[in-house]
């Protein structure tokens, strides 16, 4: 272990400790996002989730890779809680984010969303401007004051690395735009609000290469600022932008490691087999 | 056919091809023995002369390992598997290299009669010629024991190597008139030496593919 001088909540200095990581590398470990502890997931009958454990780091990318149907999709959704809009949907098991379980009773969905936004597989602009698209979330939050909205429209859009390609257009309709641009005009959105966390539910399987690009290089500059987990089909995808990968199959994290360990030596041979392509 | 099976056709294409190349190269390390020992400068020609054709299965693997790494992207295992396949045969073609290598000594040597027993650099000859055998079959048998058993003998081929120079070191300061079959022996003892750490190379490759890890073996 080493001691470090960190500052607290109260912004005092204070000492701590942090383990080592790796051989003879001094890592500090980062905080958790999102911790799952013996989550279980139903679809009615059907048990969806099967004891999912899995710390989330923060400022990292965390890809989820699987076969159809195996829960990742599920999985993220679980995490911003909109798995509770299929009715015959029950749970047990805990989720915390932030150290909080956003299932218990006294966890207001508005404010998980706030927190952890989504983008998702087809690019879902509203049939509005491109600034109203921007500036919806915040309008929702009570910000009316426009050179504020002006503001983080400009800082949204700059953030989804798409500002120089629609600042002259702010008003036209955001139906307008390629399918890539229409992407990135929905990671704006999700900026918008100032998240925590950005969930993506494979988010440039509809796109073409180049766009596709567009949309890695920005997650790849927002994990500065944000955690991001991400659910993709494409294996090159996951091992080119993500930290860590997990691997779920017919419900469970079969292998949970760094995306370079998953892709070069994974432990189970199940893995092995779905990244090589010989099932699923 | 699923496209799996249709690469790991390919792979066991290339694979076929790896064995072809080793097996030239062996056989044409082992001519290039016969040549010395025989003094047959006819073989030592031709071997030069056929040196392209061992190129050629080089290039070959090469192209179509990089076809498979563009065409299928693979990872994990199915990626080590190209790697190692790729620097076998780099390593093999080497081997074809140091035959040739020796074949040009025969040349330099010529009807000469040699000025000293040679018996010791035979036994390496034929030692390295089994060291290489039997780290072929490991590597298609996949076996790493085997592999690492073969890798131990290299220590032996050094202390013969060793000896060999020393005893030539020897015999130029009593016969220096001999200077040149001197340096010629010491060139073919060399390039013995070194087809024995190609085998030792492989057994590393293999042990890389299967446990994913790098190991230095006899280094």
């Amino acid at each position: 272990m080493v001691e470090l001088m960190i500052k607290n909540e109260e912004n005092k200095t204070v000492k701590t400790s942090a383990p080592f990581i790796g051989e003879g590398q001094k890592v500090f470990e980062k905080n958790t996002v999102f911790q799952s502890k013996n989550f279980n997931l139903w679809y009615g009958d059907h048990h969806a989730l099967k004891d999912i454990n899995l710390d989330i780091k923060e400022n990292e990318v965390t890809a989820i890779i699987g076969p159809s149907g195996c829960g990742k999709s599920t999985y993220i959704k679980a995490l911003n809680r909109m798995v509770e809009l299929v009715p015959i949907v029950k749970t047990n098991g805990e989720v915390n984010y932030r150290g909080r379980n956003i299932f218990g009773s006294d966890y207001e969905v508005e404010e998980l969303r706030t927190r952890v936004g989504m983008v998702f597989q087809k690019p879902n602009p509203f049939p509005k401007s491109i600034y109203d698209n921007i500036a919806y979330g915040p309008r929702i939050h009570g910000i009316k004051n426009k050179k504020i909205l002006d503001e983080i429209v400009e800082k949204s859009l700059r953030g989804a690395a798409i500002w120089d390609e629609v600042k002259d257009r702010l008003n036209q309709n955001a139906y307008g735009l390629s399918g890539g641009q229409q992407q990135r005009i929905c990671i704006a959105r999700c900026l918008a609000i100032e998240p925590d966390v950005i969930l993506m539910d494979e988010p440039t399987s509809a796109l073409d290469p180049i766009s596709t690009l567009k949309v890695e290089e920005l997650v790849q500059e927002l994990k500065d600022n944000y955690s991001i987990i991400i659910v993709t089909h494409n294996m090159q995808q996951a091992a080119r932008i993500s930290d860590k990968t997990a691997f779920f199959l017919n419900g469970e994290v079969v292998e949970f490691d760094h995306t370079d360990k998953i892709f070069s030596t994974p432990r189970d041979q199940r893995t092995e087999d779905y990244i090589s392509g010989r099932f699923g | 056919m699923s496209v799996r099976e249709r690469y790991e056709n390919e792979i066991n294409a290339v694979q076929q091809k790896l064995l072809q190349l080793c097996n030239r190269s062996i056989e044409t390390l082992e001519a290039s023995f016969t040549a010395l020992i025989n003094k047959d400068l006819e073989k030592a020609q031709e071997i030069i002369d056929r040196d392209v054709e061992i190129n050629k299965l080089e290039e070959a693997i090469n192209d179509q390992v990089i076809k498979l790494l563009t065409r299928q992207q693979p990872v994990a295992t199915d990626l080590r598997r190209l790697i190692v396949l790729l620097k076998a045969a780099s390593d093999m073609e080497r081997v074809g290299d140091y035959a040739v290598n020796i074949a040009k000594e025969c040349l330099h040597i010529g009807k000469e009669r040699f000025i000293t027993s040679i018996e010791l650099l035979e036994d390496m000859c034929f030692k390295t010629t089994m060291m290489l055998r039997q780290i072929v079959e490991a590597f298609i048998e996949e076996n790493t024991t085997k592999a690492k058993e073969v890798a131990e003998l290299d220590d032996q081929i050094d202390e013969m190597y060793g000896s060999m120079i020393k005893h030539l070191m020897r015999l130029s300061a009593v016969a220096p008139e001999s200077v040149a079959q001197i340096t010629n022996l010491s060139f073919i003892c060399r390039y013995v030496e070194r087809c024995a750490d190609h085998a030792t190379n492989i057994a590393e490759y293999l042990l890389y593919l299967k446990k994913g890890q790098r190991f230095e073996l006899n280094n």
